[in-house]
């Protein structure tokens, strides 16, 4: 009795979060007459597929698209480097003030992005990176307090007699970290890199500041821009939403395993 | 070891000596990525902002010092700084709760089902996957006044509904229902930390014939603790920089309703390109979300059980 209660809630609230999904993917496959009615059409008589290929060719999509790839390319084997490296050093040596630094990387998690924004543009502004893809892309060179903290928990369950051993070997470092500890990583990188592709492929409010022309645009910017353009032709903002939706999920759902049960735990255990 | 037991006094000292030098500088090369962004991309544009909020500092032209200016006429004279700050606290005030009270539950039904968890646990986390700009394009329609699929379900049950993001009072209920379809995140941090709990404690207490409520509130809430203490800040966080959802469903509107805090600096920084002024409103939040989490931080010391030496920050496990 309990669990019949229990499996009617979940379904009733999975029902609940899908729901909008469902909504969208309909509605961008949808003829324009179906659109309009009333009741809504939830099961659209014909589906049309080519409402895709229409939407992507409303605005330079292709140009945005690889825009997007660039950006969050370059910037995953960035982040993945970078990251790697600093939590691989907080976490295999003792040095003095190593604990204060940790400390330190930690409270920068704390700091809203709204102080670093305005700060940046005028950095950025000065550099002349404004309206390029350099700051959506170099400053993920420099690694990211949460990703070093969740690789350092990780390489902390790594026993410290595999480093002795390849030091005895004769292998610096350098080589512990470069040739046992990164494929030992492995996991917790796939779920670092899951993580940042999505935040590098969501992101929004980058693009937003640091973008003025068109050409530069990114696939999320160029989303928003639909709104402004053509607020009615809402069958071509449901296709591209799709298509925007579709990478996240297929990575989500290949790394799935990583994200559930992998570091999630490690990362906020302490 | 032994090479160097063998090979005279002198050369060994060297040779020590330049293995410390190598050894003391190896761990700042590995952290040197962290501490170079730091100073270029957290570091130096915090020294920079906060110099420029003593500043009228537009992005071209003079700018000229001018103390506590910016902060006092903000705080005496700008309207729309308290109201948007107003808007923000309103939004957090029942933002966070609801996120940590929903996920909470979300996680607790996950953790007692048995049959087909990762499912649901898939279906609750989808929306946290997507992006900012697909969820809002996704929830004005929902909301859409005449062909919204919300109004539709109402009309099922007879009401005729309202217009969601066009009435002022609707607003901000309609964007914190649209915040909290990304709850995702924090449930999964909860379910994780419930299934740390060991489960001797439950049977433990069963066999005393404790009840199931007071296990709630004695076992689970208090093991728990960590975890809801470190979402309740992040939540908090998130809740004052709350931007991307607002800035497109609403653009701040209806008369003003949805104007967030974060949309108030953005504006005056990108629109206005009164560069000082915004820098100035930032440092206003940062302090508010500070004091907000050592606040929360403080409280949580009270009641909150951190098993052994394991807190949040531990650097010397390693030791």
């Amino acid at each position: 009795m309990r669990k019949t209660v229990l499996y009617a809630a979940l379904i009733l609230l999975s029902a609940l979060f899908i729901a909008p999904f469902y909504w969208t993917f309909m509605t961008a496959v949808k003829s324009t007459a179906e659109l309009y009615q009333f009741p809504p059409v939830l099961w659209p008589a014909e589906w049309h597929w080519e409402n895709f290929a229409a939407a992507w060719n409303k605005q330079p999509f292709g140009t945005y698209l690889s825009n997007s790839l660039i950006v969050v390319v370059l910037s995953t084997v960035g982040q993945l480097l970078s990251s790697s490296l600093v939590a691989f050093g907080f976490a295999r040596f003792r040095f003095p003030g190593r604990d204060a630094l940790f400390v330190l990387l930690l409270a920068t998690m704390m700091i809203p992005w709204d102080v670093k924004m305005i700060p940046l543009y005028m950095e950025f502004n000065m550099l002349g990176w404004i309206n390029t893809l350099k700051p959506l892309i170099v400053p993920a060179y420099f690694a990211d307090a949460f990703f070093v903290f969740l690789l350092r928990q990780y390489i902390m369950t790594i026993p410290m007699e595999i480093d002795e051993a390849a030091r005895m070997d004769g292998a610096n470092s350098f080589d512990i970290y470069w040739r046992i500890h990164l494929p030992l990583m492995l996991p917790a990188l796939v779920l670092v890199g899951t993580f940042h592709f999505m935040n590098a492929w969501n992101d929004y409010l980058g693009p937003l500041i640091f973008l003025n022309d068109q050409s530069k645009y990114t696939l999320t910017l160029g989303l928003s821009m639909f709104k402004g353009l053509h607020e009615i032709d809402v069958t071509s903002i449901a296709a591209i939403t799709v298509i925007l939706c579709l990478p996240p999920l297929a990575l989500f759902f290949l790394a799935q395993r990583y994200i559930m049960d992998g570091a999630v735990g490690s990362s906020v255990k302490g | 070891m032994d090479m160097a037991a063998h090979a005279g006094p002198k050369v060994e000292v060297v040779r020590r000596r330049r293995a410390n030098a190598g050894r003391h500088l190896a761990p700042f090369l590995f952290i040197s990525p962290w501490i170079l962004g730091f100073l270029f991309f957290t570091l130096g544009p915090l020294c920079f902002s906060l110099t420029m909020s003593f500043f009228d500092w537009p992005v071209v032209g003079e700018r000229t010092f001018v103390g506590l200016d910016n902060y006092r006429s903000m705080f005496m004279e700008d309207p729309q700084f308290r109201e948007s700050l107003w808007i923000t606290v309103k939004f957090a005030a029942i933002y966070v709760p609801f996120n940590i009270v929903m996920s909470f539950l979300l996680a607790l039904l996950l953790h007692h089902a048995t049959f087909a968890s990762g499912f649901f646990r898939t279906v609750f986390y989808l929306p946290s996957v997507i992006s900012g700009v697909a969820l809002v394009t996704i929830w004005s329609w929902i909301y859409s006044r005449e062909y919204g699929l919300l109004n539709f379900m109402l009309s099922l049950v007879g009401i005729d509904g309202p217009n969601w993001l066009g009435d002022p009072s609707l607003a901000l209920v309609a964007i914190i229902v649209a915040s909290l379809w990304g709850l995702g995140g924090t449930m999964l941090i909860l379910l994780t930390g419930l299934k740390a709990i060991p489960k001797e404690l439950y049977e433990a207490a069963t066999v005393s014939g404790v009840p199931a409520w007071a296990q709630m509130l004695f076992i689970t809430l208090p093991m728990l603790g960590p975890m809801l203490i470190f979402t309740f800040i992040t939540s908090i966080i998130s809740a004052f920089q709350q931007l991307t959802i607002a800035l497109l469903l609403t653009k701040g509107g209806p008369l003003g309703s949805t104007y967030f805090f974060a949309m108030y600096i953005y504006d005056n920084a990108f629109k206005y390109f009164d560069m000082g002024y915004a820098a100035a409103g930032s440092w206003v939040m940062f302090a508010i979300v500070l004091t907000l989490s050592l606040v929360v931080m403080r409280w949580s010391a009270a009641w909150v059980y951190y098993e052994g030496e394991v807190r949040p920050v531990d650097g010397d496990r390693d030791a």
